[in-house]
């Protein structure tokens, strides 16, 4: 009992808010429910679809061809599968993570791990044409491409910071969590 | 919701395929989506109450005034802090952006608001620790801050 209370405490802690405005401004929890559970359906169309697809890609892609499109060796084809992979998504951010973590357990490179986020947080082309029509074309071009530029450099520059040890702690983590 | 259609039967399919292909592989992918899924969901439930509860607080009448024209440098410092925190589907921002220039809201403000809306996840920071560390964490988040306001800087300058 005092386990599961502790492993919610902030789901508890939130709902607590909200109880609370129930009572002082009830608008203000009608609201928060209402927007929380248009999130959750926006959640339940995106997460599980991508857990099955992770599942499958974990069974079926052998580490051996990461390792050869996306691994430390893989130079531009790493970039390019990277981009692919990033762009194609449409999904929110926290969507991205587990994904990044499957390419990592399975021999992706860092550096192309952190492009691949970066991709994901600003060219997302299934969403290209409704920001150049809601923002303008000019806004989309220079938000895609001045995004990618720098976290082209930023990939490596964040790998580059990771020591060796940090590395391997890292992929112990991901590894332990899909055992 | 074309996306949901897409996402969801471009998965069942390959499942279907999979599972014709090789039984034993296909349960195993299935049991391992199951375990990832149930172990994520702990963290995504107050997320999602978290972000109910900001964009009640921050409407997106309060944003728009916040970001105004004439705002300036606190405006774009307001975009980032507000963009850094809550997250909303990539399509509500885009339509929310639109609708904050419509209602006078300067373009580099409304810049660095989308571009840390999709890059920085404050809200999102304890799904991103479960994955990678404290340090990868707080540097790409960091550095994507850094990115969106160049952006910000940038489409001031040009537009």
């Amino acid at each position: 009992m005092k386990l599961v209370l502790i492993k919610h405490k902030f789901t508890l802690a939130f709902l607590l808010v909200i109880l609370v405005m129930a009572f002082v401004e009830p608008s203000y929890a009608r609201s928060s429910l209402s927007i929380s559970y248009d999130n959750l359906v926006t959640m339940m169309g995106v997460i599980p679809p991508i857990f099955l697809l992770i599942g499958l890609m974990d069974v079926w892609i052998p580490k051996e061809t990461m390792i050869k499109y996306m691994g430390e060796h893989s130079g531009l084809t790493g970039l390019f599968f990277s981009f692919l992979l990033g762009s194609m998504a449409a999904g929110p951010l926290y969507a991205a993570f587990p994904i990044a973590a499957l390419l990592l357990r399975k021999g992706a490179r860092f550096a192309y791990v952190f492009f691949f986020l970066g991709t994901w947080t600003s060219a997302k082309l299934p969403l290209v044409l409704f920001e150049m029509t809601s923002l303008g074309v000019p806004f989309t071009l220079i938000h895609i491409t001045s995004m990618m530029l720098m976290y082209l450099i930023g990939s490596f520059y964040l790998e580059s910071l990771l020591k060796p040890h940090e590395k391997i702690a890292i992929l112990d983590k991901i590894h332990a969590m899909s055992q | 919701m074309t996306t949901t259609v897409l996402f969801y039967t471009v998965s069942i399919l390959l499942t279907v395929l999979s599972y014709f292909k090789d039984r034993q592989k296909t349960m195993m992918a299935l049991k391992k989506a199951y375990k990832a899924f149930t172990g994520l969901v702990p963290a995504l439930i107050p997320m999602i109450l978290f972000v109910g509860i900001m964009l009640t607080l921050v409407s997106p009448e309060l944003i728009g005034k916040l970001l105004g024209d004439e705002s300036g440098l606190t405006g774009i410092i307001v975009g980032a802090v507000l963009g850094s925190i809550v997250f909303m589907p990539s399509f509500v921002a885009f339509s929310l952006g639109e609708n904050l220039l419509i209602g006078g809201a300067g373009y580099p403000q409304v810049a660095v608001f989308i571009a840390t809306l999709m890059a920085v996840g404050i809200s999102s920071l304890a799904i991103e620790l479960k994955y990678f560390n404290k340090k990868t964490t707080i540097l790409r988040n960091v550095f994507a801050l850094f990115a969106s306001l160049i952006f910000a800087g940038l489409i001031g300058g040009i537009l």
